[in-house]
């Protein structure tokens, strides 16, 4: 009944394409201050988009509200259609990767144990993994290309491939939207290269809706179709040319963006 | 099966070894045939069992210093029980239970670190202990064979119910081990793929608490944290998957058992201290031996 009406949603007919997270007049306060301010803005279907915000802006806040995880104080969010009461039992849609997975180096799990724990809530409680569940897990390692490395413990992989299994965890589910908080922090630039790509492929073939936290204006540059831009509230919303030339994202982070330049946006006398 | 009555008056090394006394014939006759024996091989062999598994969790979520605090509370509980002369196993239960609820809270909260919390409330529970003990005059043997364990006077009851929770413990652990799993590798994300983890939290503090003061029976108050600990710390030198490492801490928790009361039959010293010398043995074996460290040394040199 309840994974129906993800599907009626998806599967409906009206306007093309359709807004699969809606955000409206989103306020949120915690311990007694505003974290977010008067939020609005729409995912359409397969578009990327880019948060971009200063330290302590809100982002992450943000995408706990658009997982459920945080209550508005104010406001409305729907993802999929749904409110946050009935996503509570569609989560499987979604792919979440958390801004950094601490976890200790030595925890004795192996890289299909790590993906096949992003199963563990589809599964559900009191019941082992089923042949499909198996199946699932190995095809979503094979697609971030760590075939070979099933069996390696998590802790033995570098960097840019342990974001490569937390991706293959997100992804190893019926996974429509995925969620991503600054997946490239830590990595270097050869790292991050392969993971932008890799995303941008696995967005392409599984038709992905992708929400992404950076501070990285250049990798948002490149691959966001949309860029809103918080700090607290709402400073901007558009297409990257926009945003990222935009006088009010200096204003958003109040300090001089002078890597702008670089990602060839916002250069000051029009050189590209 | 012969009963054993439980022993009315017991002398100084029966009180610290727990066990009926023996005459030099019945020993050569082999330990087994003994009915405390026999219950102290089975409560012991289903008290390891349960706590090997439970340490995996307990030492991958470092929650080592959880299983110490708990324990040392139960001193409290066991105090107000034979202050009120009530089975000091049952009010143990409760206030173990209530301490680690407290654990969980506090530290839910975040308003107090969870080191902190447990700091606080094993200290208040152990001296709350000492108050009631010196008020009531019950500073006895009895207590003591709660400090330091009394497997060889254990009767069917009590096997009964070490049984009961050991197998109620299992099974939790084994349901949703899954589920235990990530949220030890990943809270973040556990939460947010809609997995219950708040009531897993709980649910596992609760067994825990629960599983500790099966404990006492067997090593006693001061030493149940190293049941805690030890044996997935040993297996974790084992092995380099949680498979891998929950049978190597099975066989090494349910081995120090079986030994240790042998050895402590033997040399006719305390059974429970023997069990925990037995499995700290076994670690530094393990520790010699492990495959792991070897290999990361030899990463490390190249």
């Amino acid at each position: 009944m309840k994974r129906c009406r993800v599907r009626e949603f998806l599967t409906a007919g009206g306007e093309e394409p359709r807004r699969v997270i809606q955000v409206r007049g989103l306020w949120v306060r915690r311990d007694g201050h505003t974290v977010l301010e008067d939020i609005t803005f729409d995912v359409r279907e397969g578009s990327f988009l880019g948060i971009i915000g200063p330290n302590g802006a809100g982002k992450t806040t943000l995408l706990r509200a658009i997982l459920g995880l945080v209550k508005p104080d104010r406001g409305e969010i729907r993802v999929l259609g749904l409110g946050p009461r009935e996503l509570k039992h569609e989560l499987h849609h979604i792919g979440y990767m958390p801004q950094q997975v601490l976890f200790d180096p030595r925890f004795p799990v192996s890289v299909y144990d790590v993906v096949m724990m992003g199963r563990a809530c589809c599964i559900g409680p009191l019941r082992l993994p089923s042949r499909a569940d198996r199946e699932a897990v190995l095809q979503s390692i094979a697609d971030v290309g760590l075939q070979g490395l099933e069996r390696k413990p998590i802790g033995e992989l570098s960097g840019g491939q342990q974001k490569r299994a937390f991706l293959a965890r997100a992804l190893c589910l019926e996974t429509s939207i995925l969620i991503l908080d600054e997946p490239t922090a830590g990595l270097d630039l050869d790292s991050q290269a392969r993971f932008m790509d890799l995303l941008a492929r696995l967005k392409e073939e599984k038709k992905l809706t992708v929400v992404f936290v950076s501070h990285d204006v250049n990798v948002l540059a490149r691959f966001a179709d949309e860029i809103v831009c918080i700090n607290r509230s709402m400073h901007l919303h558009g297409p990257p040319r926009e945003v990222l030339g935009s006088e009010r994202l200096r204003e958003a982070y109040r300090c001089e963006f002078d890597f702008l330049a670089g990602a060839g946006y916002g250069a000051p006398s029009g050189q590209v | 099966m012969a009963r054993l009555p439980r022993p009315v008056r017991r002398g100084r090394a029966e009180a610290v070894t727990g066990r009926p006394s023996t005459t030099g014939k019945e020993k050569e006759e082999g330990l087994l045939a003994y009915g405390f024996a026999q219950r102290a091989l089975l409560g012991g062999v289903m008290i390891a069992a349960v706590c090997s598994l439970l340490s995996f969790f307990v030492v991958v979520r470092r929650m080592a210093f959880v299983g110490m605090g708990i324990s040392h509370a139960a001193f409290g509980g066991v105090a107000l029980g034979l202050v009120l002369g009530l089975d000091p196993l049952i009010t143990a239960g409760g206030f173990c239970v209530l301490v680690a609820m407290g654990i969980g809270w506090l530290g839910e909260k975040g308003r107090v670190h969870e080191d902190t919390v447990i700091g606080i409330l094993f200290a208040a529970a152990m001296a709350l202990g000492v108050v009631l003990v010196r008020a009531a005059r019950a500073y006895n043997l009895d207590l003591m064979s709660y400090l330091f364990g009394s497997i060889l006077a254990l009767r069917w009851a009590d096997i009964l119910v070490m049984g009961l929770v050991a197998l109620l413990s299992l099974a939790f652990l084994a349901l949703f081990f899954k589920e235990l799993l990530f949220i030890a590798f990943d809270r973040e994300t556990a939460i947010a793929s809609g997995l219950p983890v708040r009531s897993v939290d709980y649910a596992f503090l609760i067994f825990l608490a629960l599983v500790v003061v099966i404990s006492i029976k067997l090593v006693g108050i001061i030493l149940v944290s190293a049941l805690l600990v030890i044996p997935a710390a040993t297996g974790m030198q084992l092995s380099r998957n949680f498979r891998g490492v929950l049978v190597a801490a099975e066989v090494a928790g349910i081995t120090s058992v079986a030994v240790g009361l042998y050895l402590s039959y033997l040399f006719d010293v305390a059974s429970g201290a023997c069990i925990v010398l037995v499995l700290f043995f076994l670690f530094l074996l393990s520790y010699a031996l492990s495959p792991r460290r070897q290999y990361m040394q030899r990463r490390l040199e190249g």
